[in-house]
């Protein structure tokens, strides 16, 4: 699986983007937020506040009761500001 | 059309370019989108020296798409163009170009207010803000939340 981090989060996190083999147990995006703030603590202050943070699966805007898988390429960003 | 690019752009010639021809075309309506000199941060002012856009490449061409194709389907236009930037641009320098031409101006005028707000919601770009005290990623707005959602329900095309 692909991720890739946007804004703040890519600094609090220290990389725009990174390959993962997604762990079985891992079925939902909210799964995936909840393991990776497991791994280390930058993802843990990036995720702090996750109600504030939108989901892209496959580039659509997703909610983060959806389901991720292997193949997927998943991005997490802060509120969109540009215009 | 849409592009998404580093460098500048040149509203005459894009506009020429988008109505160049067709003669069908009663108006041309647009917006430009300019880097202010001056940001709010905690209820005061500061000077901007530079402002840094990122984006998404792939998802970011994606969603622009599908709001010009959104527009495309709720007014009668015979043209549309969005244009962002994206990298390191200073006060006073283009960000963002809408727009969208249609025999009569109301179409014109209303598709241009509505690619304006979809795209402050959904696209994919962030602004950081290089201030004389510090860095600051821009904070998304309540009010561009609003401005999208007046636009719920499609317009009334027949009178």
């Amino acid at each position: 699986m692909k991720i890739l981090y946007f804004a703040w989060m890519r600094q609090r996190i220290g990389v725009s983007h990174e390959n993962i083999e997604l762990p079985n147990s891992v079925n939902t995006v909210d799964g995936l937020v909840d393991w990776l703030i497991a791994r280390d603590d930058g993802y843990a202050k990036a995720f702090a506040k996750r109600e504030v943070i939108r989901a892209a699966v496959n580039q659509e805007y997703v909610p983060f009761d959806h389901a991720v898988s292997d193949d997927d390429e998943i991005a997490f960003f802060p509120p969109v500001t540009g215009g | 059309m849409i592009r998404v690019q580093e460098e500048d752009f040149d509203i005459g010639a894009e506009l020429a370019a988008l109505t160049g021809g067709d003669i069908s075309i009663g108006g041309v309506a647009s917006f430009t989108g300019l880097v202010r000199d001056m940001a709010p941060i905690d209820g005061t002012d500061h000077n901007i020296k530079t402002m840094t856009l990122e984006h998404y490449p792939g998802m970011t061409e994606k969603k622009l798409a599908e709001i010009e194709a959104e527009a495309n389907t709720r007014w009668p236009l015979a043209a549309s163009l969005i244009i962002h930037r994206y990298g390191s641009l200073s006060p006073g320098d283009q960000i963002v170009f809408v727009a969208c031409a249609s025999a009569h101006r109301q179409a014109a005028f209303d598709a241009c207010q509505f690619l304006m707000d979809w795209l402050k919601t959904d696209a994919p770009f962030w602004k950081l803000e290089d201030t004389d005290t510090g860095s600051v990623w821009v904070e998304a707005r309540d009010s561009d939340d609003r401005a999208k959602s007046r636009w719920t329900d499609k317009p009334d095309t027949t009178s």
